[in-house]
């Protein structure tokens, strides 16, 4: 009786199952619950205490790269949103930057023409095999190594490049401006719907209309006009030198754009990969059929090409823009006030709460992957095969 | 056929290579130009500077640069190029860390093993394959009796170990350790038990969410904070442990990859045979999938080979983090480009050699199938 209930327990599939399962789950509640016993010990043996209280005290320190006003007295809950902020903002600049890239190398990397070719290839083959970190530090130095501000480099008279950022001129909105800004929204919403009805036009008719020159002029025009209308309420105001720092304008820190220039030139390498391998996966009887439609090239390329190339490249581009994201926490190395350097670096060590600040600093960034992989997704479900199981 | 016959031919050859690539169309033709004259300003601007114009270890005066002083570029300024006496200068360090360097000949036999250990796994049609395979499973020993030392050799601390021998080993180790734990959370993830699948797909899904430098941060700090008072690993293993960690999870799904691929009739089939889960999945499974899924693992390799470069962050001193402590001594220092255009070129090396070596696999897998 006893043997056969072993018997059951080892050879019944199910009940073998729930075994194992009931072993592991014990293991992983044993193991967990030793960890935190022993953490707890530890933490209270090195008298450091925990909670998020410390949230709400002044942080002490400065961040010099910001969104949205900082100064040492403020907490560190908002010394994280900063470097939230700032996480962000050179990720989405990243990615867009490198989208820019990595589209014209892979392009180009399929071009007939030999030299062309291969000027891409080498690009691609030098700065994929290089780490990232490596490469935003040598950009960074190189950047660190323009001339001092008294010898900048002026472009344009008004912009200066200098070891100590890119100096602009800052727009100044004056009253009024809010109307331009948002004629410009009106013409860009009015062109999504007179896109939506020439096209279906076009479908009724067959007569083929210039929709993007149309819509160009618009979005282009319309607050032209209207900024000449409400009396030209923009103003610049210029960077001027004086003592030994620039007055005035806007600035952007070498530290940004060497995180600028390292990721996205990095990522656009494996992005002009996916891109080449999407175009090539199009199959040659697609274009060939296009032609002998008597289809013009860039047509073949927007309208038939491209819109099957991506059903393949939406995905490995959805994971280089995760790679980037993550890739920004690297800012920790030159000086980019990210989320890591400023909340996971400083913060942490004037606080000590090493396991709390770790936890909301990987949470956010799974927050950040999360979010993205699903805007993709919907994205890729919108190119895909459609009624196509 | 005269030899005469034999040029026109060839040379015609040549000719419609270089109109069809380089001159087809006028656009073409214009095109080409213009590249040309961008190869020839960028590769004379970095010809100059890494070779023609560069000091290596004497400068323009002949005389041994010893600090950067003597570079020719910092003695006439604007004329010269790199000053490569740094490289020279730090070689050991690049090389073995702080390593005592009589010790040193320790290290370079193990880097001399090293492809003798791998070449077994990497290439399968080699004479004696058998026995490189049974070294490959010795090497870890040999290495870490090698490295850290032992009875009859003396003991050289992890906190000593630095430049291209931390990089290989956080690669090499980091790979090695993963990879068996790789296997297990893909099969993991694909179990039909929902208790172990979950826990696998959160697992993989976590790390492959957030950030290596997290979990260098995470296993740098809270670690010691984890275990018992006794246990103590230092930074060299906090930081392999973070590393192993990261790289299963790519690998598991590398994995999964070559999982999903095989037909459920090559199961099936094994079941009706009798085969038990384990019998299936050693002897009929994993052989095929593996095979399908090893140019992604290799691609999470080189991931991971260039990812060592963050320990740097968490105070390790690999290749990058040598190249920047050379920097920051004061006889040394500003010599920015040749640290690190050589640390490029060393993980360039070995990354390009691992592309190529995946692409040489895909391609072989291709004409075994058809």
């Amino acid at each position: 009786m006893q043997t056969n209930f072993f018997r059951k327990i080892i050879f019944d599939e199910k009940s073998r199952s729930l075994l194992i399962q009931t072993l592991v789950i014990g293991l992983f509640a044993l193991f967990i619950y030793l960890i935190t016993q022993q953490t707890a010990y530890n933490l209270e043996k090195r008298g450091i205490s925990s909670g998020f209280d410390f949230l709400h005290i002044s942080a002490g320190y400065d961040i010099s790269i910001r969104l949205i006003p900082f100064t040492s007295e403020d907490t560190h809950l908002r010394a994280y949103f900063v470097g939230l902020l700032n996480t962000l903002m050179i990720a989405v600049c990243g990615c867009f930057l490198a989208t820019i890239i990595g589209f014209l190398v892979g392009i180009i990397r399929l071009s007939s023409n030999w030299l062309f070719r291969n000027i891409a290839y080498v690009y691609v083959e030098f700065t994929r095999n290089v780490p990232v970190l490596v490469q935003i530090i040598l950009y960074y130095s190189i950047l660190l190594n323009l001339p001092k501000i008294k010898q900048a480099i002026v472009i344009f008279d008004n912009f200066y490049l200098t070891n100590r950022g890119f100096f602009s001129p800052s727009p100044i909105f004056k009253d009024g401006f809010s109307i331009v800004a948002w004629s410009l929204v009106i013409a860009i919403i009015f062109s999504f719907f007179l896109k939506i009805f020439l096209k279906k036009k076009q479908e009724d008719t067959g007569k083929q209309y210039p929709t993007f020159m149309i819509n160009s002029a618009i979005i282009i025009f319309t607050p032209i006009i209207f900024y000449y209308i409400m009396g030209m309420p923009l103003e610049f105001d210029s960077p001027v030198l004086k003592g030994f720092n620039f007055k005035g304008g806007m600035v952007i820190r070498p530290e940004f754009l060497g995180m600028l220039f390292g990721l996205s030139i990095y990522t656009a390498a494996f992005i002009s990969e996916t891109v080449r391998s999407g175009i090539i996966s199009v199959s040659k009887g697609q274009r060939e059929a296009s032609q002998a439609l008597g289809l013009k090239s860039n047509f073949i390329m927007r309208l038939i090409i491209i819109p099957q190339a991506l059903r393949v490249i939406i995905p490995p581009l959805t994971s280089q823009y995760l790679n980037l994201t993550k890739n920004s926490s690297l800012g920790i190395a030159i000086g980019y006030a990210d989320l890591v350097h400023g909340f996971g670096g400083i913060s942490l060590n004037q606080t000590g709460r090493a396991i709390e600040i770790m936890m909301m600093v990987m949470l956010t960034y799974l927050t950040i992957s999360l979010t993205i992989s699903f805007f993709m997704n919907l994205y890729n479900k919108s190119v895909q095969f459609k009624g196509n199981a | 056929m005269s030899s005469t016959a034999i040029q026109i031919i060839s040379r015609s050859k040549y000719y419609n290579w270089l109109v069809k690539n380089l001159f087809s169309t006028w656009v073409n033709t214009i095109l080409t130009v213009i590249a040309l004259i961008f190869v020839y300003q960028v590769g004379s601007f970095f010809l100059n500077w890494a070779i023609f114009d560069a000091d290596f270890r004497y400068n323009f005066q002949g005389e041994l640069i010893i600090d950067r002083g003597f570079c020719s570029k910092n003695i006439v300024p604007g004329e010269y190029g790199a000053c490569w006496a740094i490289i020279f200068a730090r070689w050991n360090q690049f090389m073995y860390g702080l390593y005592p360097i009589e010790e040193a000949w320790r290290v370079n036999l193990i880097y001399a093993l090293l492809p003798l250990a791998i070449i077994g796994i990497l290439f399968d049609k080699i004479p004696f394959r058998r026995y490189f395979i049974y070294f490959t499973f010795i090497f870890p020993f040999l290495a870490y009796f090698m490295l850290y030392g032992g009875p009859g050799l003396s003991v050289v601390g992890t906190n000593k170990w630095g430049g291209l021998l931390v990089t290989l080993f956080l690669g090499v180790t980091g790979i090695g350790l993963a990879f068996p734990l790789s296997i297990l959370l893909a099969l993991g993830r694909r179990s039909k038990m929902p208790i172990i699948k979950s826990l696998c797909v959160v697992f993989i899904e976590f790390i492959r969410g957030v950030p290596l430098i997290t979990l260098l941060f995470t296993a740098n700090v809270m670690l010691p904070l984890f275990l018992p008072d006794g246990v103590n690993p230092d930074n060299l293993l906090r930081a392999l442990v973070a590393v192993t960690l990261f790289q299963s999870a790519y690998m598991a799904e590398a994995i999964r990859g070559g999982l999903q691929a095989i037909p459920r009739g090559q199961v099936e089939a094994a079941q009706s045979l009798g085969l038990s889960y384990w019998q299936t999945t050693r002897k009929i499974v994993l052989p095929q999938a593996l095979k399908i899924a090893i140019p992604p693992i290799v691609n999470t390799c080189i991931g991971l080979f260039k990812d060592t470069s963050l320990v740097l962050i968490i105070g390790l001193f690999d290749l990058l983090g040598i190249g920047r402590a050379a920097l920051a001594d004061m006889t040394w220092t500003k010599l920015y480009y040749e640290v690190y255009v050589f640390i490029s070129l060393v993980f360039f090396i070995f990354c390009f050699g691992m592309s190529r070596y995946s692409l040489y696999l895909e391609k072989k897998l291709k004409t075994d199938n058809s």
